[in-house]
């Protein structure tokens, strides 16, 4: 706990109130207005700009095509000619049949758990930012650090269709082809992962500083 | 009051020692902390600066290993399946190959750039920005550019997502029929530790201080 008194505020300021903006690449600090980094070249927004409507439009994308990649299957196996279709649930469910309950539980968390827990925080993140919320700054903050780390692990799944259709190709024994499913599912990651990227983290504590103005009101 | 006093303050001549929290924008001053520690924000305590050790040695060989297993992945094979006198082996470019037909084909694309390319080019990236600093030269002309890119590229990069992919998957076949790991397996299965290897030892201020013509 000592590493933390090391940091002590000069004043309770943010960069912006000083007239000053943090390069979000390499941190180096410019004057508000500055176009460019000068150290690292990156373009210098003292907030991500237009971030609410990037995370709102990405997020809702991501959770349109979440339903398809539910609904149509993962992966067609066609064993002896007769074929079958697997969707996200019923591959897990499959799973717990053999017996594999650790890697069944590690595909319904990343390919369930985590995608339906992402889509939940980012609006509830926005909307706290929006209309305040019960959580305090710091839960929202640690909900903001959790969904960014894991939202890329549930691109799980399609590495595993990829693999089984790679190896599983035994002619009439036995063969597996990826199903729509795959696709949607994909890009719903990408598109949630780009929508967490969106969100500026610094929107939870300007929120606290000045109440934003209600949009009612 | 306080902004009052901050127009008559020489702000903009002392960036230098100051520094923003980059998750809260709070404005502090720029304390370094002993080798080892790292500073944290006292609002929303996200760490501000990170004095990690060796921090060049050991991004440069994190990139450098990951260069050499990623070349030994493509290159050996990775998985084969034996069943009923029939065998299939699988190598990475099979399983990135897996989406090439019918529409989902720029999957393919997406697939190749997750587990190989983005990987590949970041340690590319890293290694060009940092080797010149580790032989004691300036930076090479982009170098803070190519870092930038580097760390801007690193959700992306998902070699150690796709091997543990593998390993669910296995689990679906090894009941199915008999299956050889290959050296490319073990190299993937590296790739994993590697990962965890510079998540812990990357610094990223450290490296930036160090990019910087004006701070050398």
């Amino acid at each position: 706990m000592d590493d933390m008194a090391a940091a002590r505020p000069k004043t309770t300021i943010t960069a912006r109130e000083a007239g000053l903006v943090s390069c979000t690449e390499c941190g180096t600090l410019a004057p508000l207005g500055q176009g460019r980094c000068e150290r690292c070249y990156a373009a210098l927004h003292s907030r991500h700009p237009r971030a609410e409507q990037r995370v709102w439009a990405w997020l809702i994308a991501g959770i349109i095509l979440y339903i398809p990649a539910n609904i149509y299957p993962m992966l067609i196996t066609r064993t002896f000619g007769s074929a079958s279709e697997g969707t996200i649930i019923g591959g897990a469910i499959e799973l717990i049949e053999y017996g594999a309950w650790f890697v069944a539980f590690v595909v319904i968390f990343a390919s369930v758990f985590i995608p339906v827990a992402k889509f939940v925080a980012i609006a509830a993140l926005m909307l706290g930012v929006r209309r305040g919320s019960r959580l305090s700054a710091h839960r929202r903050m640690q909900l903001y650090e959790v969904t960014e780390f894991i939202g890329r692990w549930s691109m799980i799944d399609v590495f595993v269709v990829a693999i089984l259709t790679a190896l599983v190709q035994l002619g009439f024994i036995a063969s597996i082809n990826p199903g729509p499913a795959a696709v949607c599912f994909a890009l719903s990651v990408v598109f949630t992962m780009l929508s967490a990227q969106n969100f500026d983290p610094r929107m939870i504590w300007d929120s606290l500083e000045e109440p934003a103005p209600r949009a009612d009101a | 009051m306080v902004k009052a006093m901050l127009t008559r303050h020489p702000i903009m001549e002392n960036l230098d020692r100051l520094v923003a929290c980059r998750s809260c924008d709070l404005l502090l001053d720029r304390v370094i902390p002993p080798p080892g520690k790292v500073s944290r924000c006292p609002r929303c305590h996200a760490p501000l600066i990170s004095n990690k050790r060796s921090v060049i040695d050991n991004t440069l060989a994190a990139a450098v290993s990951t260069a050499i297993l990623m070349t030994a992945a493509i290159y050996f094979p990775f998985i084969s399946l034996a069943e009923a006198g029939l065998s299939r082996e699988a190598s990475v470019i099979d399983a990135i190959g897996a989406f090439a037909n019918g529409w989902s084909a720029p999957l393919t694309i997406a697939v190749a750039a997750f587990i190989v390319v983005i990987p590949v080019l970041r340690a590319a990236a890293l290694i060009y920005a940092l080797l010149p600093l580790r032989l004691g030269n300036a930076p090479a002309k982009g170098a803070a550019r190519s870092f930038r890119l580097a760390m801007s590229l690193k959700p992306w990069a998902m070699a150690e997502i796709f091997i543990v992919g593998v390993a669910v998957a296995l689990v679906k076949v090894t009941d199915l029929a008999t299956v050889t790991l290959g050296p490319s397996f073990w190299a993937f299965a590296a790739l994993l530790l590697i990962v965890v290897f510079e998540n812990t030892t990357l610094c990223e201020w450290t490296i930036w201080r160090l990019l910087d013509p004006k701070r050398r």
